[in-house]
C-alpha cells in the first residue's frame, strides 16, 4: 500500500470488504484536500474506535439518517468562513443510510443543489446489524428478515433503482461503479468531484459475511454481477434516463446463475432443487433491462 | 445604549441571531417559531446580516446540518418548537455529545397528540437529558438577551454545550413588546467572534463523532456533565457581565416578596409577572406569599433553589408541563434538589396551563389557597394538583 494513502491499513473491516477497497479508491482519486461525513454503518464503526482512526483527511459521523445533512452544515459554514475553495466535500453512506433511513435527507442536499459528492456503498442489506433487509437487497436474496424458507424464496420485491431516483433530481452528475473495474470507477469520481453541483456515484460493495461467499471473491464478484449485467455501469448528465450512457458493455452477457450460485444468500434457489422460475424471472428482468439499454444505444447512434 | 422597539419574541430571537453575527442558520419552519427563519432570511435579502441560511427539509437535517456547519468552525443558531424539537431529538444528544455549541430559540408548545399550536413547556423540558442548557425567557427583552448570553456561554471553552432559549408560544413568540435591542458594537464586545478548539480542517485533519467502546464510553459522559457544572459558574460570570455592560440583571432564580413569604410560588416563563401581581393582590389582603423565576433549568440551579427553599413553609411549584406517572418535572427536579436538606419546605405540585390554557391571577389565588390549607393542616395530603381542569367525564 502507498504510504500517501488517505484511508489506512488497521482498520477493523471484514476481510474481503468490498466497501473498504471503494473508499480506499474514493479517497486516491479525491486527495487530501478532502472533508467527508459519514453515515452510522459498518464503514463508521470499523474506522473509528476511538481513540484510533483510520482516517487521514477530516472525518465526521453524527447518525444514520443524515450524512447528505450534515455535509450540507459544512458545505455552507466553509463557504461562509470563506474556506470552501479547493476543499471536496464527500458524504459516504451505506444502502440502509442511503435507500431508506436517510433517502428525505439525501433528497434534500440534491435539490438544494449542494457541491456535494454522495457516495452509497451498496451490499444490499444492513450488515451493519447483521443481514437485515433493505429497499436495495435484491429479488429472492435471503437475509436474516427475509428468510428463504418453506413458503418464503426471501426478499419478495426488487431492488430499488437508487441510482436513477437520485437522477430524477436533476443533479450535475450519477454514476455506478464496482471495484472490479477500477479505472472507470476513478474516472467516475473525478468526474463527480469536477461537477459543479451535487453528484452520486452508487458503488456495487460485496461482503463476504452478508452475501455468504469466501472473502477472496469479494473481486470476483464485482466482475460477475456486471458481466450477468445484473449490475450495469453508467453515468448520467442531468435527468433524462433516456441519454445514460453504459460505460462497459459485456461481450457476451453471463447467466446470471452464475453470479447467483457463487452466494449463499442464493443457496436456496440452487438446492434442495433448482428453483427454475424464481431464476428464469431474475435472468428475464436483466434481459429485458439490457433490450431496453441497447435500444437506448442505438437510438443515439 | 441599545434602541427601543417594539417587536414579537420571534424578532427578538432573530435580532439577537443577526447581533450576534451568527455564520449559518440551518432552520426548517414551524409554528410559532416560523418568523425566526423569515426573519433571517429578511435580513440576508436586504443585506442586513452575512450568513447563510440553509433551509433544510426537515428539523432532524436542519440540526444535523447545525452539527455540520458548527464542526466546520461557524457560530450557528436555529429556531424550532414542539414537534419540530422532537424531530431534532435525536440530534440534540449529538450536538451535546460532540460538545457543539450551537443555540436554539425554541417557541415553547405543547406536544400532540392531540395536536395543538399553543403554549406550555412540554417540548423542551422532555429535552431535559439532551445535554443542552435551557433557559426560559419571560418576556421578548428577555427572549433578546438571554440569546446573546447563551452564545457566549455555550462557546466558553469551560463549557462547549449547546444552549436552547425558551419562549412561551404565542404569549412571547407572537406578542408585541418593548425591547431594547442593544447597538452592534456593544454586542461586538460583549461577544467576541466564535473560536473553536477543534475544526473539520485539511490541515490538521481529525475524526469528529467517532465510536465510543465501554472503554472510553463513560469518560465522553463525565466530561459533559463536568462541562454542565462549570456552567454554573460560567452563567453566573456572563449575567453578571451583561448586567454591567447593558444594565439589565439576570439570575438563575429571582426572588420577588419572598422575605417573610410562608407561601412561595415558583413559576417559569410568561406566567411569571401573572404570579408577581397575583402575589401583590394577596399580599394586600395579608396572604405572606412571594414569587420566584426560575430563569435556568439546565444546569438546575441547586444552591439557589436551596437558598429559595429556607424562606418559606411551602414551595408551590407552577408546572406548565407533567411528566405522566409522576407530575411535573420542575417539581421532581426541585424535589430532588431538597432532598438531603434537613430543614425542607412542604412541597406541592401544580400543573398548569398546558396546550396554552390562560394562566390568571386567580389560578395563583387557588395555589395559595390549597398551600395555606397545607400549612393550617401540617402535611401535604395531595402532591399533584391541577389547576383550573374542566371536569372531565
Amino acid at each position: 500500500m502507498a504510504s500517501d494513502e488517505l484511508f489506512t491499513s488497521g482498520h477493523r473491516g471484514c476481510a474481503g470488504c468490498g466497501m473498504a477497497a471503494a473508499v480506499r479508491m474514493v479517497l486516491q482519486e479525491a486527495g487530501p484536500n478532502t472533508i467527508v461525513a459519514n453515515a452510522t454503518g459498518c464503514l463508521e464503526v470499523m474506522t473509528t474506535a476511538y481513540p484510533e482512526t483510520a482516517w487521514k483527511i477530516p472525518w465526521i459521523h453524527a447518525a444514520f439518517e443524515n450524512a447528505a445533512a450534515v455535509a450540507s452544515g459544512i458545505d455552507v459554514a466553509l463557504k461562509k468562513l470563506g474556506k470552501r475553495e479547493g476543499i471536496n466535500i464527500l458524504a459516504f453512506g451505506g444502502d440502509g443510510g442511503t435507500y431508506d433511513i436517510g433517502f428525505q435527507a439525501l433528497s434534500g442536499m440534491l435539490e438544494r443543489g449542494h457541491n456535494i459528492t454522495y457516495v452509497v456503498f451498496d451490499n444490499e442489506a444492513y450488515m451493519n446489524t447483521g443481514i437485515q433487509r433493505c429497499s436495495s437487497t435484491p429479488f429472492a436474496a435471503s437475509t436474516t428478515t427475509s428468510p428463504a424458507g418453506k413458503f418464503s424464496i426471501g426478499k419478495k420485491e426488487k431492488k430499488k433503482p437508487i441510482a436513477s431516483i437520485v437522477a430524477a433530481h436533476d443533479i450535475a452528475y450519477t454514476a455506478t461503479a464496482t471495484i472490479a473495474n477500477y479505472r472507470d470507477l476513478k474516472k467516475k469520481v473525478r468526474k463527480a468531484l469536477d461537477a459543479e453541483g451535487p453528484s452520486f456515484i452508487q458503488i456495487f460493495s460485496p461482503c463476504p459475511t452478508g452475501w455468504r461467499y469466501p472473502s477472496e471473491l469479494t473481486v470476483e464478484l464485482s466482475r460477475m454481477a456486471v458481466e450477468t449485467g445484473i449490475f450495469v455501469l453508467w453515468e448520467l448528465e442531468g435527468s433524462d434516463m433516456n441519454k445514460i450512457k453504459v460505460t462497459y458493455w459485456p461481450k457476451e452477457r453471463k447467466p446470471v446463475e452464475e453470479y447467483l450460485k457463487m452466494q449463499r444468500r442464493f443457496a436456496h434457489l440452487f438446492k434442495p432443487e433448482k428453483k427454475t422460475d424464481i431464476l428464469n424471472k431474475i435472468q428475464e428482468e436483466v434481459d429485458e433491462k439490457w433490450k431496453h439499454l441497447e435500444e437506448l444505444n442505438e437510438m443515439a447512434r | 445604549m441599545g434602541v427601543k422597539q417594539v417587536v414579537k419574541g420571534n424578532f427578538a430571537t432573530a435580532v439577537a441571531a443577526k447581533l450576534a453575527r451568527v455564520d449559518v442558520v440551518p432552520a426548517y419552519p414551524i409554528t410559532p417559531s416560523t418568523l425566526f427563519p423569515e426573519q433571517i432570511s429578511t435580513y440576508i435579502a436586504n443585506g442586513e446580516m452575512d450568513a447563510e441560511l440553509l433551509l433544510t427539509e426537515s428539523e432532524h437535517s436542519a440540526m444535523s446540518a447545525a452539527i455540520g456547519a458548527s464542526a466546520s468552525g461557524a457560530r450557528v443558531a436555529t429556531a424550532t418548537a414542539s414537534q419540530g424539537l422532537k424531530l431534532m431529538s435525536e440530534m440534540l444528544f449529538i450536538a451535546s455529545g460532540m460538545r457543539l455549541p450551537i443555540v436554539t430559540a425554541v417557541g415553547n408548545r405543547a406536544l400532540s397528540a392531540p395536536i395543538n399550536i399553543w403554549c406550555d413547556h412540554q417540548d423542551t423540558i422532555a429535552e431535559r437529558d439532551s445535554g443542552w442548557l435551557q433557559f426560559y425567557a419571560e418576556n421578548n427583552q428577555n427572549a433578546l438577551d438571554l440569546m446573546l448570553m447563551a452564545f457566549k456561554i455555550s462557546e466558553d471553552r469551560r463549557v462547549l454545550l449547546p444552549s436552547m432559549v425558551g419562549l412561551d408560544a404565542f404569549v412571547l413568540t407572537h406578542t408585541m413588546e418593548g425591547v431594547d435591542v442593544p447597538l452592534q458594537e456593544e454586542v461586538d464586545e460583549f461577544l467576541p467572534p466564535y473560536k473553536p478548539v477543534y475544526t473539520l480542517d485539511v490541515k490538521n485533519p481529525m475524526t469528529f463523532g467517532s465510536f465510543g467502546t465501554p472503554a472510553h464510553y463513560m469518560e465522553f459522559k463525565y466530561q459533559q456533565w463536568e462541562a454542565m457544572e462549570n456552567a454554573q459558574k460560567v452563567i453566573d460570570e456572563v449575567f453578571s457581565e451583561f448586567y454591567e455592560k447593558f444594565g439589565r440583571k439576570y439570575e438563575k432564580v429571582s426572588e420577588y416578596r419572598t422575605d417573610d413569604a410562608d407561601i412561595i410560588i415558583l413559576t417559569m416563563g410568561s406566567m411569571s409577572g401573572t404570579a408577581r401581581a397575583a402575589v401583590d393582590s394577596m399580599r394586600e389582603k395579608g396572604i405572606k406569599v412571594g414569587a420566584a423565576k426560575l430563569t435556568v433549568f439546565r444546569p438546575f440551579p441547586f444552591r439557589e433553589i436551596k437558598d429559595l427553599s429556607r424562606k418559606a413553609k411551602v414551595l408551590a411549584v407552577a408546572d406548565r408541563n407533567i411528566s405522566f406517572g409522576f407530575g411535573g418535572a420542575v417539581f421532581a427536579e426541585i424535589a430532588g434538589a431538597l432532598i438531603n436538606e434537613k430543614e425542607k419546605p412542604m412541597l406541592i405540585d401544580f400543573i398548569i396551563g398546558l396546550g396554552g390554557r390562560d394562566i390568571t391571577q386567580e389560578d395563583f389565588y387557588k395555589i395559595a389557597e390549597i398551600s395555606k390549607d397545607a400549612i393550617d393542616k401540617g402535611k401535604v395530603e395531595k402532591m399533584v394538583h391541577w389547576i383550573n381542569l374542566r371536569e372531565v367525564q
